[in-house]
């Protein structure tokens, strides 16, 4: 670190200090998405209105377990950093803008941890 | 620059008076159904939850959900994810400079609108 120029220590870093990241992070998460989507609703929409019988032989089974854990976190991932550009372009107080964003962060950290909590017990409880 | 006229120049369409082109619209509206979707994905998480919880609890969400006022609720979500999904792939190609002349953009918009629609009956079909 030491050895670096000034220059070499930000290069590509931009504005906001972290480059193309979150950037990347949103076409990464996005391509994902489409084949999870495609994955999630078929048996999601089968179960749904089946009753709990329906529930347990969808998601008993590892493989519709697996699909719907990945495709609930990548989306809840996707949706917080798309939630992100959305309060950074529209919201300009500054102190409005970070409680705005802590709490996006921690509603989708919640969002995500609910859902794969709730599947895994679903699973082994079937 | 107390000698520049600021009065009387020509002034650039706000947005609020401007028109906006098909594309423009989309791709608004592919942010407003981001945004919207938040709600489709806290309810589908909500029916996990309330599966993991207990038979009773589901049976209650999974009552609400395939209720009448549910099914719309979720056929509207499921039409406002195919359309982000299908305006997501276009803005993906856009990134990498592919499809950006005004006839391709102008045809693609029509392959967002109707693959938005097409798809959505396709789920409701399928499942």
């Amino acid at each position: 670190m030491a050895f670096k120029t000034e220059y070499a220590q930000v290069h590509g870093l931009g504005k906001a200090g972290e480059g193309v990241h979150h950037w990347w992070i949103q076409r990464l998460t996005s391509v994902a998405l489409v084949p999870l989507t495609i994955l999630f609703l078929i048996p999601f929409g089968r179960a749904l209105g089946g009753g709990y019988e329906a529930l347990l032989a969808t998601y008993g089974q590892f493989g519709h377990a697996l699909t719907a854990i990945l495709f609930i976190g990548v989306a809840c991932w996707h949706f917080s950093i798309g939630i992100q550009v959305v309060i950074e372009d529209y919201v300009h107080g500054k102190a409005l803008r970070v409680s705005l964003l802590i709490l996006t962060k921690l509603f989708s950290y919640t969002l995500a941890a609910a859902g794969i909590l709730a599947i895994v017990k679903i699973l082994f409880s079937a | 620059m107390a000698d520049v006229n600021r009065g009387n120049r020509p002034l650039s369409p706000h947005l609020q008076v401007y028109r906006l082109p098909l594309v423009s619209n989309l791709s608004i509206l592919t942010r407003i159904t981001g945004v919207a979707l938040i709600g489709g994905l806290t309810l589908v998480i909500w029916w996990f939850v309330a599966g993991a919880y207990s038979p009773g609890y589901f049976a209650a969400a999974d009552g609400l959900l395939s209720s009448w006022f549910g099914i719309l609720v979720l056929v509207g979500s499921l039409w406002a994810l195919w359309f982000h999904f299908c305006n997501g792939i276009r803005h993906f190609f856009w990134d990498f400079g592919k499809g950006l002349e005004l006839e391709s953009v102008s045809r693609s918009n029509w392959f967002v609108i109707g693959g938005s629609v097409v798809l959505t009956i396709l789920t409701l079909l399928i499942v």
